[in-house]
């Protein structure tokens, strides 16, 4: 019954004030996918998120998510969000980890209910699979960047999501971290079925990682397995941040092989 | 004392009101130095200033009201001082903080006015300006009382929402959380237990009741709950030993509540460092 496609989007377009920021964009995840979203800085890419999340909305084109359009779209737990803020939240919250990650029902449980010792176990949980349950009663402020992260990560997988959005997560993350953070993704794309978006610009770590690439700035220029893109060679690969380092404003008329 | 207290009843309301206050107040008062809203407690608790003088302006000059109690109005003013900061900060969007002083000089600018038209200052304002452990009758004991009740089933009803909001706002409204509603609802409890306290505590010193048991408990706390726990410990313990010694010395409360506040907070700032140092001490290098 479950719908194969988890984000669909359809020639979606979004201007800030005048200036378009994403523009055209076709953008399938299938379920079990682990899809890294590349691209340079100011490419669009967070704003995408925004828009797959309902946060913004896109000033042509559509949405669906699990085949409803975003409008009427109400089931929000399926889908957890580590959002690029996680990591400059401010860190002398008065808040234990725990609590943190049972922030995350909120929308499952809904009105005018309350925590209870079910939720905490399953915050518990969550906190097991990204191995920090032995902080729950910690501060969070108290943790590491790395730590902090995890906890954000669990904290996006109480609610159960078919779907996590990863915004970044490696930024402020050192090496050593790194390798055991695509371990976690690896353990929850593998074990646990759950799809996966993950945006980044560490090109070279995400197509070792992930099954499916797309790369955009503006407009999407790759959608593809990681291995086709390993064909997407370097060339194309400068011109596209070549471009948007030296030309800003430059209008991408080269077509780029779009799968 | 103990004597005098179950024989007068101004003690006893004095007494209960204050009691009631130092629990919603440093409440309340986590959530606002959380979202960093701080300084929206002394805004709120100027322009309830202005309500007062306005209701003793109107008690002085028109006949037909004979006793108007200024809590009343206050609470209106402050309502809506509370309502106008969120519309500026609507309108200031960059510059959120600017509806503070806006608010702030505004509410002290008219109330100057009203003041010195109702034929200046005399005792009875000087007790909502510092607090008086006299003056607080059983009807506001009362209003106290309900406000009281309406703001601990409020905060326990949307406890997760206000939680959420407070530590992410962007992942509240991924949640589904109607921030907007929320936010006015908490800010309008604000507003009221600022005008409900100017009766103890007054209305220059209120904000301190809001804000530094907060500082205190958050020197000590490692979780939310905790810190909301002790925050109202703290307010509980300077409100009665601030009464007490407000009544054996004869000098208003809102002086004695605020210097014992602030002792505490500097036992807890002491507390957190002198624990600090036998940590790293016990710790092995």
């Amino acid at each position: 019954m479950k719908p194969n496609k988890i984000i669909d989007m359809e020639q979606v377009s979004f201007k800030y004030d005048k200036e378009l920021v994403v523009e055209k964009v076709d953008l399938v995840i299938e379920r079990g996918q682990f899809l890294g979203l590349v691209g340079p800085n100011g490419s669009g890419k967070s704003t995408l998120i925004k828009l797959m999340l309902g946060l913004i909305k896109p000033d042509r084109g559509t949405v669906k998510l699990f085949d409803q359009p975003i409008k009427q779209f109400n089931e929000w737990q399926e889908i957890g969000f580590v959002s690029q803020k996680a990591n400059s939240f401010n860190s002398g919250f008065p808040a234990s980890v725990i609590e943190v990650v049972k922030t995350g029902l909120v929308s499952r449980i809904g009105a005018f209910k309350f925590f209870n010792r079910k939720h905490r176990e399953k915050a518990l949980e969550a906190l097991r699979t990204v191995e920090m349950e032995e902080y729950a009663d910690t501060n969070i402020g108290e943790l590491s960047g790395g730590q902090q992260q995890r906890v954000f990560i669990a904290r996006a997988l109480v609610s159960d999501p078919s779907l996590l959005i990863l915004d970044e997560p490696t930024v402020g993350v050192d090496a050593k971290h790194v390798t055991a953070f695509y371990e976690l993704l690896r353990k929850l794309n593998h074990d646990k079925g759950i799809s996966l978006l993950m945006v980044t610009h560490d090109i070279g770590t995400i197509t070792e990682h992930a099954t499916h690439v797309v790369c955009m700035n503006k407009t999407v220029h790759f959608h593809g397995a990681s291995e086709e893109y390993k064909e997407f060679d370097d060339q194309d690969l400068n011109r596209l941040y070549g471009h948007s380092v030296q030309q800003l404003n430059h209008n991408h008329e080269h077509g780029v092989s779009q799968s | 004392m103990i004597e005098s207290f179950l024989q007068y009843e101004f003690l006893q309301n004095a007494a209960i009101t204050g009691m009631l206050i130092g629990i919603v107040a440093p409440l309340l008062g986590v959530f606002i130095v959380v979202r960093r809203l701080s300084l929206i407690a002394d805004a709120l608790s100027h322009i309830t200033l202005t309500g007062i003088a306005a209701s003793l302006l109107i008690e002085k000059r028109v006949t037909s009201v004979n006793e108007l109690n200024p809590i009343y109005m206050g609470m209106v003013f402050s309502v809506g001082g509370a309502i106008l900061i969120e519309k500026l900060r609507k309108l200031y969007k960059h510059y959120e903080e600017l509806a503070i002083p806006i608010i702030l000089s505004g509410g002290i600018g008219v109330g100057v006015i009203l003041i010195s038209l109702a034929d200046g200052f005399n005792t009875d304002l000087f007790s909502y300006l510092f607090g008086s452990v006299t003056a607080v009758s059983s009807s506001n004991m009362w209003t106290v009382v309900c406000i009281t009740i309406a703001v601990l089933i409020i905060v326990i009803l949307f406890y997760k929402e206000l939680f959420v909001l407070s530590f992410d706002e962007e992942h509240a409204s991924i949640a589904g959380v109607n921030g907007r509603w929320i936010h006015l609802l908490f800010i309008v409890m604000v507003a009221l237990v600022i005008a409900s306290s100017m009766q103890v505590v007054g209305i220059l010193l209120v904000s301190a009741l809001m804000t530094l048991p907060v500082a205190a408990a958050l020197r000590i706390a490692s979780s939310f709950k905790q810190t909301i726990g002790l925050s109202i410990a703290f307010g509980e313990f300077s409100v009665i030993l601030g009464l007490i010694s407000s009544y054996q010395l004869s000098v208003p409360p809102g002086g004695t509540i605020v210097v014992i506040a602030i002792l505490v907070l500097i036992m807890a700032i002491l507390y957190k460092k002198v624990r600090n140092h036998l940590y790293v001490k016990g710790e092995p290098v």
